[in-house]
């Protein structure tokens, strides 16, 4: 075993490859890995921070939800009450009407059945005197007799 | 059983014939030429690719296959060091992974067949011994390197004067001038004893390794002396003892860079 000369010789190549690795070999590996983890990290927060605006986002679609819930429940409410109210006026006014028309109907009827009992009483004063024409087989003048006739019409 | 210009080898011959470095004499010293021709190789290879994957680094997107594979060394090595030392810690893992991917790709050799790059390196070798963490100079200049930065790094991190205190004041400390000066040399020799085991420590346990478990695969290629037999199971036992090595290479090489990170680390703390 000679230690001496080849030890020497070792030494420098060693020296010779530390110098490479430390001057060429390692910056750019280092740079590259630590250039990595900070882009990593990077999109690391960025997804932290999207994830908490999601957040927010979804609060406030949740409270604009909520909001159009709250105004949909007050517009069918106020539509509710809008419909009775509608509801409510028709039916007046249908009853009025109803009313009214009764009213009209009742009146016509009135009328009709006065005119009706002026012609019953006329057709029976006719009757009548055709009945007493016939009872007493004579002529009935009935300009003479109008005043007769006149008194039998309001008694009936 | 490799022979040599016909002459069958003994055994003893054949461990010793592989065990044998390349030599070639300098001015007076010698140089192991298979270590460092190996070791160089290797590292050069290595760290050429990894120059290479580190310039197509894209810095920007999703990574490629090659990238990423870089990355997750150099994440492993420098999330080891991490652990270890808060502080700038680019120098630190910069040694750590030098000494953890060369170390590596030295010891990985071990996975080639004993006497399979003998045939090429036979050409114009008499002998060569490919794996260079067996070799006690590799993981010496790599412990003593390390130690020398060890020193350096303190005495940046503490300044000269405050490791000259470190050196003769601690571990003992006096409670007053004439106590400090009487321990002073007791300290300076502890601190001395730990300078030196700690790289004794880490060069002859990664040497022993590699070299035991070479010749642990030297005595398996030798059961192939004893005919067909002996191939089959020398061939398992060569396949068992390889598949073990998967574990033991990259684990000693892992052993030597934390210690390194450890000693690296603990020269920038203030005792």
């Amino acid at each position: 075993m000679n230690i001496g000369m080849t030890l020497v010789l070792q030494a420098i190549g060693f020296f010779i490859f530390l110098y490479v690795t430390v001057k060429f070999v390692l910056p750019p590996l280092a740079e590259a890995i630590e250039s990595r983890r900070r882009t990593i990290s990077d999109g690391l927060a960025e997804a932290e921070k999207g994830k908490a605006s999601l957040a927010i986002a979804q609060k406030e679609v949740d409270k604009m939800i909520g909001e159009a819930k709250a105004k949909a429940a007050d517009i069918i409410a106020q539509g509710e009450k809008q419909r009775s109210a509608t509801i409510e006026a028709s039916k007046g006014e249908a009853k009025t009407a109803g009313e009214r028309e009764k009213a009209s109907a009742a009146a016509e009827i009135a009328q009709l059945s006065v005119k009706a009992k002026e012609e019953l009483r006329d057709r029976v004063a006719e009757l009548a005197v055709a009945g007493a024409q016939k009872i007493l087989k004579r002529e009935i003048n009935p300009q003479v007799h109008s005043d007769l006739l006149g008194q039998l019409k309001a008694e009936l | 059983m490799a022979s040599e210009s016909g002459a069958t080898k003994t055994a003893t011959e054949y461990i010793q014939g592989h065990l044998t470095n390349y030599t070639v004499n300098y001015s007076g010293s010698t140089i192991h030429m298979d270590t460092v021709i190996t070791s160089w190789l290797l590292g050069a290879v290595a760290f050429g690719l990894l120059w290479l994957a580190s310039r197509a680094v894209q810095k920007e997107g999703v990574p490629g296959k090659v990238q990423a594979f870089v990355e997750l060394v150099y994440d492993f090595v420098d999330g080891q060091v991490k652990d270890m030392f808060s502080g700038d810690r680019r120098f630190i893992t910069g040694v750590c992974f030098t000494v953890f991917v060369w170390i590596l790709v030295m010891n990985m050799v071990k996975f080639v067949p004993v006497d399979f790059l003998g045939l090429f390196t036979h050409l114009f070798a008499p002998h060569w011994k490919p794996v260079a963490t067996a070799d006690l100079n590799t993981t010496l200049a790599l412990s003593l390197s390390v130690i020398l930065l060890v020193i350096v790094l303190s005495i940046k991190a503490k300044s000269f004067g405050g490791y000259m205190h470190e050196l003769f004041c601690t571990p003992f400390h006096g409670p007053n001038i004439v106590a400090i000066i009487i321990l002073a040399p007791f300290n300076f020799v502890f601190q001395m004893i730990e300078l030196i085991s700690k790289p004794l420590s880490l060069a002859l346990r990664l040497y022993g390794n590699m070299y035991a478990g070479e010749i642990i695969f030297l005595l398996i290629s030798l059961l192939s002396a004893a005919g067909i037999g002996g191939v089959f199971f020398g061939g398992l036992l060569h396949a068992g003892w390889a598949i073990f090595h998967i574990l033991v290479v990259p684990l000693q090489a892992f052993i030597f860079m934390m210690l390194t990170a450890v000693y690296l680390a603990m020269a920038h703390e203030a005792h």
